[in-house]
């Protein structure tokens, strides 16, 4: 008697389709997700990350010498190689992360060199992110046996060793054995704190709207700030608890190092999650329903988690990707993060950092008053 | 409220527009201190958003008009306004994850109550709901949601009632208790303004006023909005008064033909035309034609009739 019937399943499947065209968001995700996907995936991630930033401090102004340095700028790895004089200036370059990697050439390099007696270059990185500079590491190992065999043919071919002419020693810095943990681990702290903060707070306000219980609340002399202020500070505590339970596992269990002040990390993470917060506050405002609220914060978390470096090296994508990352507080708390968790930074190197943050708190908080509305019109 | 007021609520000219649509068209609404009063009109109409511009929660066109609640300017005090006014909104609109208590002491602490726990009980024991204190509310029937949400907005001491629908989906015994407190309250000396559907609520009110499409149509009291629309009603008992009802609405000067039950009404606002028309359609002594009282349903379905749907012209 009531066996499957086509045209009642048409008229289901023509009833959803209907549904899906109202729901103008839904739409605008089902189209926006996969152009978004291809875009960061195709184009802006790579796992080989070029172009990186480094700074020479060279003692020694021979032409093997700018030979070598010409050699890395060639080999695509390296970029804007920086001439600097004193130690304590390379020392502040790769510690606020301006570089990647500060090479040292010795004074006696090329006497050495010209003896064949394998003159050391110390290369230091910034392993604060193993996967950004194991590759560009490998392509120093292949110049240093490479860069000079020009140099170094007729007359002073004999000088030329078959191992390689130079001797270069690798120092990781703040995290010699390239544990992905270190890097991983304090990552997590901001996409951790990015989806939670956004999201419960997007969700607690357009649940009430939702509900019908926000008429109510404006009914009340309650003022805007107050029930705004006042529905955050749960979710400010829970991201608390959050940063403490991935703190204490970051020290614990994955024994990833503390160099710096916990008060600076907590201050930075408070900065955070306020502009976090206010992001979530305002995509409620913007939000019809909790549904939408949750898209919105599904939107902007991946790109948040693809470019800032959380998951594939920041300095690995295109200029407009870095461009777009830099927007994102997320790139920043990462940074900031690992700053003060693995090379200890203090609170005055971090500035550079924490501007672009509040920044963007500033220009989501304005966006967010012009939708908030006092009254239902 | 201001020395020598008599009107809980003045307000004249009050325009609301969403967007191209023009909700509430010139809105003038007198009511009285301790007056109850109805506020009728068909689903649609423009109620909801007008109690919202009079309470604070909407803010009218501005240069549209102007007015007062309680004493308070409706464009720029609205947040005296909101702390004396209790506002009871159609649907439920307290949190149903939170017990009735919580519920109460919420709404208590919004208001800046200061003997809070006192009012609560006090709430509580009027409600009778002190040993159900602690069950979430979203588990109460529809009219014990309607009879808590009554005493949340009861809860500050408001000076006036916005009702906004308040016995929709409610049995017909707590509608009458309901009633019951809405009089007992308005002796008091609280003014009510109550939106509904129903016109036995109408009927209950001090005076009425009937918005259709944005458009104050009618006011006054029962009696002189029935009497104001000078309506006459014929009741028709007889066989087949399907097809006599069908008859009777192609003949001029028939306004409204309504089944009840085993007799017809028959409504219009010619009296010469109405006789000619039911002389020619039920002469037959199988009919039994009677003058009867236009009563208040007549009266709003013959306006809702005569008044034109603005949003269907747009």
């Amino acid at each position: 008697m009531n066996g499957f019937s086509l045209s009642r399943w048409f008229g289901i499947i023509g009833k959803e389709f209907i549904q899906l065209k109202r729901d103008r968001l839904t739409f605008g995700m089902i189209i926006g997700v996969p152009v978004m996907q291809l875009l960061l995936f195709g184009f802006a991630i790579n796992a080989d990350p070029k172009n990186l930033p480094a700074a020479v401090l060279s003692a020694d102004n021979s032409p093997y010498a700018r030979t070598f340095i010409r050699a890395m700028e060639n080999s695509g790895y390296f970029r804007g190689v920086v001439q600097v004089a004193r130690e304590d200036e390379a020392e502040d370059l790769i510690a606020h992360g301006q570089v990647q990697f500060v090479v040292n050439i010795p004074e006696n390099f090329s006497r050495l060199l010209v003896r064949g007696e394998q003159p050391q270059i110390l290369v230091e990185a910034d392993a604060t992110d193993p996967s950004a500079t194991n590759n560009a590491i490998g392509a120093l190992q292949v110049l240093a046996a490479t860069a000079l065999a020009r140099d170094l043919a007729g007359p002073l071919g004999a000088a030329s060793p078959s191992p390689a002419p130079i001797d270069l020693r690798v120092h990781r810095r703040y995290n010699p054995e390239g544990i992905s943990a270190y890097n991983i681990v304090p990552g997590l702290l901001g996409t951790i704190l990015t989806m939670t903060m956004i999201l419960m707070t997007g969700l607690a306000v357009t649940r009430e709207r939702e509900r019908g219980t926000f008429e109510n609340l404006l009914a009340t002399p309650a003022l805007p700030i107050e029930v705004l202020t006042g529905k955050i500070v749960p979710y400010i505590m829970i991201g608390l608890i959050q940063v403490g339970l991935i703190f204490l596992a970051s020290q614990f269990v994955f024994n990833v190092p503390m160099k710096g002040n916990p008060v600076v990390l907590f201050f930075v993470v408070l900065i955070f999650i306020a502009a976090n917060l206010t992001l979530g506050i305002t995509f409620s405002s913007i939000a019809r329903n909790q549904l939408q609220a949750m898209q919105m914060t599904f939107f902007f978390f991946l790109p948040s988690i693809l470019l800032s470096g959380f998951m594939f090296p920041y300095r690995g994508m295109p200029e407009w990707a870095q461009w777009l990352a830099s927007i994102l507080p997320l790139t920043h708390f990462l940074v900031l993060v690992r700053g003060i968790m693995l090379k200890g930074n203090e609170l005055h190197e971090l500035w550079p950092q924490i501007w672009p943050i509040l920044a963007f708190m500033l220009v989501v908080i304005l966006l967010g008053l012009r939708f908030y509305k006092r009254t239902l019109d | 409220m201001n020395a020598g007021t008599e009107f809980a609520i003045d307000v004249r000219g009050l325009n609301k527009h969403f967007g191209p649509k023009h909700v509430v068209r010139d809105f003038s609404l007198q009511v009285r201190a301790g007056e109850i009063y109805g506020f009728l009109g068909p689903n649609g109409s423009g109620k909801t958003t007008s109690i919202r511009m009079i309470c604070g929660l909407l803010t009218p066109d501005p240069g549209s008009g102007s007015g007062t609640c309680l004493g308070y300017d409706v464009l720029r005090e609205t947040a005296a306004i909101k702390r004396e006014v209790g506002y009871m909104t159609q649907r439920f609109s307290l949190w149903e994850d939170l017990t009735i208590r919580e519920n109460l002491n919420f709404v208590a602490r919004m208001y800046g109550m200061k003997h809070r726990r006192e009012a609560v009980d006090g709430a509580l024991e009027r409600l009778g709901l002190q040993s159900r204190a602690n069950q979430l509310s979203g588990a109460l029937s529809g009219g014990w949601k309607q009879r808590l949400s009554l005493a949340a907005c009861l809860l500050h001491q408001p000076r006036l009632l916005l009702l906004d629908e308040p016995t929709a989906g409610v049995d017909p015994k707590a509608r009458r208790d309901f009633w019951e407190e809405i009089h007992a309250l308005a002796a008091d000396g609280l003014s009510v303004l109550v939106s509904t559907h129903y016109m036995d609520e109408a009927e209950r009110c001090h005076r009425l006023a009937y918005i259709a499409y944005g458009k104050l149509l009618a006011t006054g009291t029962a009696a002189e909005v029935v009497s104001s629309q000078k309506l006459h009603t014929y009741a028709v008992t007889g066989p087949n008064l399907a097809y006599l009802s069908t008859a009777l609405r192609a003949l001029p000067g028939v306004g409204q033909v309504t089944p009840f039950g085993n007799t017809l009404h028959v409504t219009g606002q010619d009296d010469s035309l109405l006789r000619d028309a039911l002389a020619a359609c039920a002469s037959d002594a199988a009919y039994r034609v009677e003058p009867i009282e236009s009563t208040l349903e007549d009266v709003f379905i013959s306006l809702m009739a005569g008044a034109t749907d603005n949003f269907v012209e747009q």
